[in-house]
């Protein structure tokens, strides 16, 4: 059921590799009129943010090296932070260092995991898949490596978050790069630049929340819905719109009738999907060992050989990296604005709490969904997207496809609700807070669904793309400004440690 | 006379009432004084939605003074009988703070109550009687 249907996904993997308008005509009435007017203009969208730059007969987009030149300048500028910091960022996500009194605030843990499944998801599953099928298996050392440089620029922009939040009197806290880079910005002499940074980041988040964290998801969870019912058979082929209602309903009973009770079962099962593809993933290398060995050789091999990649090594090394970007959005910004609840009064303990977040998502659980294909010999047929995932799973598990649909549906819907709080915080920066502004955008944030279910996969990733991926161009300018400030932030936390006025606990 | 009190295991329910009642009558038999706990059950490790990060210092001071409204009909018990009376209200396992509290004040026993009910979710649930009785140092009491 998972084999040759998926023709949506394989468009998904051309696209990204062209950021060509794929023209896909399957689909028809509702669909085809939603399709025909957003379509124009993601594209005009997609091509200015995807700007790229030919090497050879790859393109190369230069918004994918500006992500991992801010990531290795991170990198150096905090002396390999990410290594160095490592263990002490395990003992603070314990609890080893959280005063006791402190209990039943937000803890350093909490706001990890919050942040994690805002990232965790359709990246994880569909996005490597169509990174190795394009880019060979060599795709995901560049991958591991953007993962590794990335948790610099995650701590970077996670110590910002927390130490410029606001703290409003009735004790909410509101934090994230718009913040940062306004009122750093101000403190640095830079008042008006900071302003125009923290708008221009408001307006992409708003974008990228309703473009991959909203329309992408909408578009993934719908294509798994039509294939697990019987493909083009299916009831719901060609009627997007129906599901993006049924979705677009479900979202907005959550975000603006404040049902809780949704939230809370997703939030419950949702870190259990997590574990469950985590534990069938190492079980399948375990009973693969013998293969293990060979696809760590073409991982190491392809990464710098390319062989038989379209573009070779610069093929893959581009998939890699933009993968990596997309899936963890370190530099991206949005985190920052998860994280900044942390109870604590150094802000620098988020920042290495979060860089072990590209770890978990990139190094760990996206390395493991490409081992895992790469072991099944499933890379040599034409799949791609989740239906590559699902067809290396069902070598080992012929069960796990259906998991996986369950899965994409529930990590789309987890994601598009933490999403949903991202974009609402830009909002409110943008037009001030109030219940009638704040509906405003919930009621739009449910409308694209519909929207992103109805649409074809080809403009919605690279609207996605490119709204996601705009957001790291203030915010990046600003942490170059900023990074200063973390650096002094690190030198009087060390030196509170070394003086004895923080103390473990545990 | 002793120093060391008598904890109370607080919750606001009736059952908690009348361990407060109970305990008063031990305290002023002894001649110590009464130490009550509510404990809100926490977890840092739990997770929180990114709206309720944002909410939760709010919400946390909400219900801590919910938490007092809620004990001084208990303390003035106490009180009204001259009996000394100091109390806490903490986050976190209810089991291993009664456990702890019990260890930082020196306490010479602990009193709780129980809902009672013999339903087999009565007996899953209520759990703080059971870990208390086979986990604290000292001797406990459950007022039915």
């Amino acid at each position: 059921m998972f084999s040759t249907k998926w023709i949506p996904a394989s468009v998904a993997g051309a696209a990204i590799l062209s950021f060509a308008p794929v023209a896909q005509a399957q689909q028809g009435g509702m669909d085809q009129v939603i399709n025909e007017t957003v379509a124009p203009v993601s594209n005009v969208i997609a091509g200015a943010i995807f700007y790229s730059v030919s090497f050879g007969d790859v393109e190369f987009p230069l918004i994918v090296g500006w992500l991992v030149l801010a990531a290795s300048i991170f990198t150096l500028y905090f002396g390999f932070v990410q290594f160095r910091k490592f263990g002490h960022a395990i003992s603070l996500v314990k609890g080893d260092y959280s005063d006791p009194n402190d209990a039943g605030e937000v803890s350093h843990f909490q706001a990890l995991a919050t942040a994690l499944s805002g990232t965790v998801g359709l990246g994880n599953i569909a996005g490597v898949a169509v990174a190795i099928s394009i880019g060979g298996p060599g795709a995901t050392f560049w991958m591991i490596l953007a993962g590794l440089l990335g948790m610099a620029s995650k701590f970077t922009e996670c110590t910002l978050g927390v130490k410029f939040r606001n703290e409003y009197a009735d004790g909410r806290i509101s934090g994230g790069p718009m913040y940062y880079l306004s009122k750093g910005l101000k403190e640095q002499g830079k008042p008006g630049l900071g302003r125009v940074l923290a708008v221009v980041f408001s307006v992409c988040c708003i974008g990228g929340a309703v473009g991959g964290g909203n329309m992408f998801q909408a578009n993934q969870a719908f294509q798994q819905i039509v294939n697990v019912t019987g493909g083009e058979q299916s009831f719901f082929a060609g009627n997007g719109w129906l599901f993006g209602l049924v979705m677009a309903a479900i979202v907005g009973m959550v975000i603006i009738g404040g049902i809780k009770s949704i939230a809370k079962v997703t939030e419950k099962i949702v870190p259990f999907m997590a574990v469950i593809y985590v534990i069938s993933g190492l079980v399948i290398i375990g009973m693969n060992l013998d293969h293990a060995g060979d696809a760590i050789y073409r991982i190491f091999n392809g990464a710098f050989t390319g062989a038989g990649v379209a573009g070779g090594m610069v093929g893959a090394l581009i998939q890699g990296f933009k993968r990596a970007a997309f899936s963890n959005e370190a530099g991206i910004g949005s985190a920052a604005i998860a994280h900044s609840a942390v109870r604590t009064k150094e802000p620098i303990t988020e920042g290495y709490v979060a860089l072990l977040e590209p770890f978990i998502d990139t190094v760990v659980i996206c390395t493991m969904t490409a081992i895992v294909i790469t072991i099944s010999g499933e890379l040599q047929t034409d799949l791609t997207g989740v239906a590559l995932t699902s067809a290396a799973y069902a070598t080992a598990f012929s069960w796990f496809p259906i998991v996986l649909a369950l899965a994409v549906v529930l990590f789309a819907f987890s994601t598009m609700l933490s999403w949903s709080y991202y974009g609402l915080k830009a909002w409110t920066y943008l037009f001030g807070e109030g219940k009638g502004k704040e509906t405003v955008f919930k009621a739009f944030f449910c409308l694209c669904v519909i929207i992103g279910a109805s649409m074809n996969l080809g403009p919605v990733i690279d609207f996605s793309d490119a709204m996601i991926f705009a957001m790291a161009l203030p915010n990046v300018v600003g942490l170059y400004f900023l990074m200063p400030v973390v650096k002094r932030e690190a030198a009087q936390y060390w030196q509170k440690i070394e003086r004895g006025e923080i103390k473990r606990v545990k | 006379m002793s120093d060391h009190p008598i904890l109370v295991g607080f919750d606001g329910t009736d059952a908690a009432h009348r361990a407060v009642e109970f305990a008063g009558s031990r305290a002023e038999a002894i001649g110590c004084p009464v130490h009550i706990a509510y404990i809100l059950e926490w977890s840092p490790y739990s997770f929180l939605s990114a709206q309720e990060l944002e909410e939760r210092h709010q919400r946390r001071t909400e219900e801590l003074s919910r938490a007092e409204a809620t004990l001084s009909p208990a303390l003035d018990i106490l009180r009204k009988r001259d009996i000394p009376v100091t109390y806490e209200v903490r986050y976190g396992h209810s089991g291993e703070l009664m456990c702890q509290i019990a260890q930082e004040k020196q306490a010479s026993q602990i009193v709780i109550g129980r809902k009672g009910g013999s339903g087999l979710g009565a007996r899953l649930l209520g759990s703080l009687a059971l870990t208390l009785v086979q986990a604290a140092p000292l001797p406990v009491t459950v007022v039915p």
